[in-house]
């Protein structure tokens, strides 16, 4: 929890434009998630994968760095299903 | 909503595509060039170090006019435990020089500055559009783009792809696969303000002169991977990667590797009291030569890290997207003068100027070291950095202990690891893997 918390705050820095219900990544609906949808829980640079109670994965893209690292490891599996946001959305880098 | 037809449409404004859009521009092609960034460089991560030689062949004249942060007189390469870093440094005056070789930049105000070069060589730069997918006739060539607006298709005779390492389009098209989990590295980045002074005394360093510290060792917990320490004028990069099969193999966080990094020893005090502005993540393209795809077909290239152009072992990959850019708007400027079709094969000579030039020959050069790396990551990301740790300090601790007993501990500390036969093995594989 101590992480998780932390990484909130460093995306507390970041400037974004969220397409307000138009998340540009969407989990498969899925009984019990494969082993690398479980993984993004920890590797999403993020945060925005969770295990629920249910013990599936939920994806809130909105902190999204958009990095691609969940399309590597989940998308060709049938995951999840990943595009860019909408052209001028999304994380907007001051540096980069 | 573009009812003409381009001699090239460019997608993406990162390195490669702005390389690609400003030679075929300046060589006087009708070029569109495609962002779905609020501006060039707002989607866009790296370090960074930028590499003059490949800008000037570009802009002879870049250094007057862009957003250059520190030009690079010393580099620090640190062997780390989790409490102490075995480094090795060099620093020389030679570095300031009239035009020096390497420097540091912000990438997005580089990246926004050289777009308008592009522009100003007479590109239309379009920004706030994802292109959706690559067009292709009956006949797979590909003619065109489809973009987010409405409108349709536009169209070219040859589109350079430069979506970077995420590049979905290519993957969508079938002209390349997606990266494997191996092949790339994830790393997470941090913007820390400092005021200018107090940059330059903690780093050593006077007017613009700049200083990287990369670090490697049980730091990255036995997965492959480094972390880096950047400094810019006002600020410094901070970040951490490591290879996505490890991470996806272990239960860190990047960001729990980034504040552990941060953390450490040697890197806090050089961070103290800065004000984080920025956290970002990107991947890296890691595979080497053997991963890189169909870099040509019947109306396209692809150029930079969506080509997977990176040489993980020296950490080059912005000069390899710039060159590869370049030469792709070369190679059509070539093939458009001579009013031939943009087809395969004429498209060929893309791929014959990028083998002759570093780029392909460089990779090649270290065709065996991604897979060697991440085979042997325990050994050379925990192991190694351990024993000589310790044996660095047996060497300075002064205690009374004979000197030839201290060595024999040490030799027999490393045998005891890795077994002769273990240390032998290691140091060839490594020789071959670097020849």
């Amino acid at each position: 929890m101590g992480m998780a918390a932390r990484v909130e705050e460093k995306l507390f820095q970041n400037r974004y434009l969220v397409d307000s219900g138009k998340p540009h990544i969407v989990v498969a609906p899925h009984e019990k998630p494969s082993t690398n949808l479980l993984a993004m829980t920890h590797i999403c640079p993020a945060g925005c994968y969770v295990e629920n109670a249910a013990g599936q994965v939920e994806i809130a893209p909105d902190g999204c760095l958009e990095c691609g690292t969940c399309r590597i490891l989940c998308e060709a599996s049938g995951d999840i299903t990943w595009n860019y946001p909408r052209g001028g959305y999304g994380v907007l880098f001051k540096f980069g | 909503m573009i009812e003409e037809k381009f001699d090239a449409i460019v997608i993406g404004a990162g390195m490669a595509g702005n390389a690609a859009a400003h030679t075929m521009a300046s060589r006087g092609l009708n070029v569109l060039q495609l962002e779905r960034g609020e501006y060039p460089g707002s989607k866009n991560v790296q370090g960074a170090i930028l590499y003059a030689d490949m800008v000037e062949k570009i802009i002879p004249n870049f250094r007057e006019e862009a957003p250059l942060e520190r030009h690079l007189v010393e580099q620090r390469f640190w062997m780390m435990t989790d409490r102490s870093h075995t480094g090795l440094q060099y620093r020389s005056d030679d570095f300031n020089e009239d035009k020096p070789n390497r420097y540091t930049i912000i990438r997005s105000q580089f990246d926004r500055w050289f777009s308008k070069e592009v522009q100003g060589q007479g590109a239309l730069v379009i920004c706030e559009t994802t292109v959706m997918e690559l067009v292709s006739d009956a006949y797979g060539k590909v003619i065109g783009v489809r973009t987010d607006r409405r409108g349709g298709t536009i169209f070219a005779d040859v589109v350079v792809v430069a979506e970077g390492v995420n590049g979905l389009l290519g993957a969508r098209a079938g002209l390349r696969e997606s990266p494997k989990p191996e092949h790339v590295a994830l790393a997470v980045k941090e913007m820390h303000f400092l005021p200018r002074e107090v940059i330059e005394a903690r780093f050593n360093l006077q007017g613009d002169e700049g200083v990287v510290i990369e670090a490697a060792g049980t730091v990255s917990k036995g997965m492959t991977g480094m972390g880096f320490v950047y400094t810019n004028k006002e600020s410094v990069s901070v970040g951490f990667g490591c290879l996505v099969s490890d991470f996806a193999e272990n239960q860190e966080t990047p960001y729990g590797l980034l504040e552990n990094f941060k953390s450490h020893p040697s890197i806090k005090p050089l961070l103290e009291g800065s004000e984080v502005k920025e956290y970002a993540a990107h991947l890296i393209p890691e595979g080497g030569y053997k991963t890189i795809p169909q870099l040509f077909g019947d109306g396209w290239v692809v150029v930079g890290d969506a080509a997977q152009l990176n040489n993980a072992i020296h950490r080059e990959g912005s000069n390899l997207a710039l060159t590869s850019g370049r030469l792709a708007g070369e190679a059509i400027f070539q093939i458009h003068s001579r009013r031939e079709p943009m087809t395969k094969q004429n498209l060929a000579v893309y791929k014959k100027l990028l083998d002759d030039s570093f780029v392909m020959k460089d990779l090649k050069k270290y065709k065996d070291m991604p897979a060697l790396l991440h085979a042997q990551s325990q050994n050379y990301f925990l192991a190694y950095p351990t024993l000589v740790s310790k044996a660095m300090e047996n060497f300075l601790r002064v205690d009374g202990t004979p000197k030839l007993e201290k060595e024999k501990a040490t030799i027999s500390s490393f045998i005891k690891q890795r077994s002769l036969a273990g240390l032998v093995g290691d140091a060839w594989r490594l020789a071959c893997a670097w020849r």
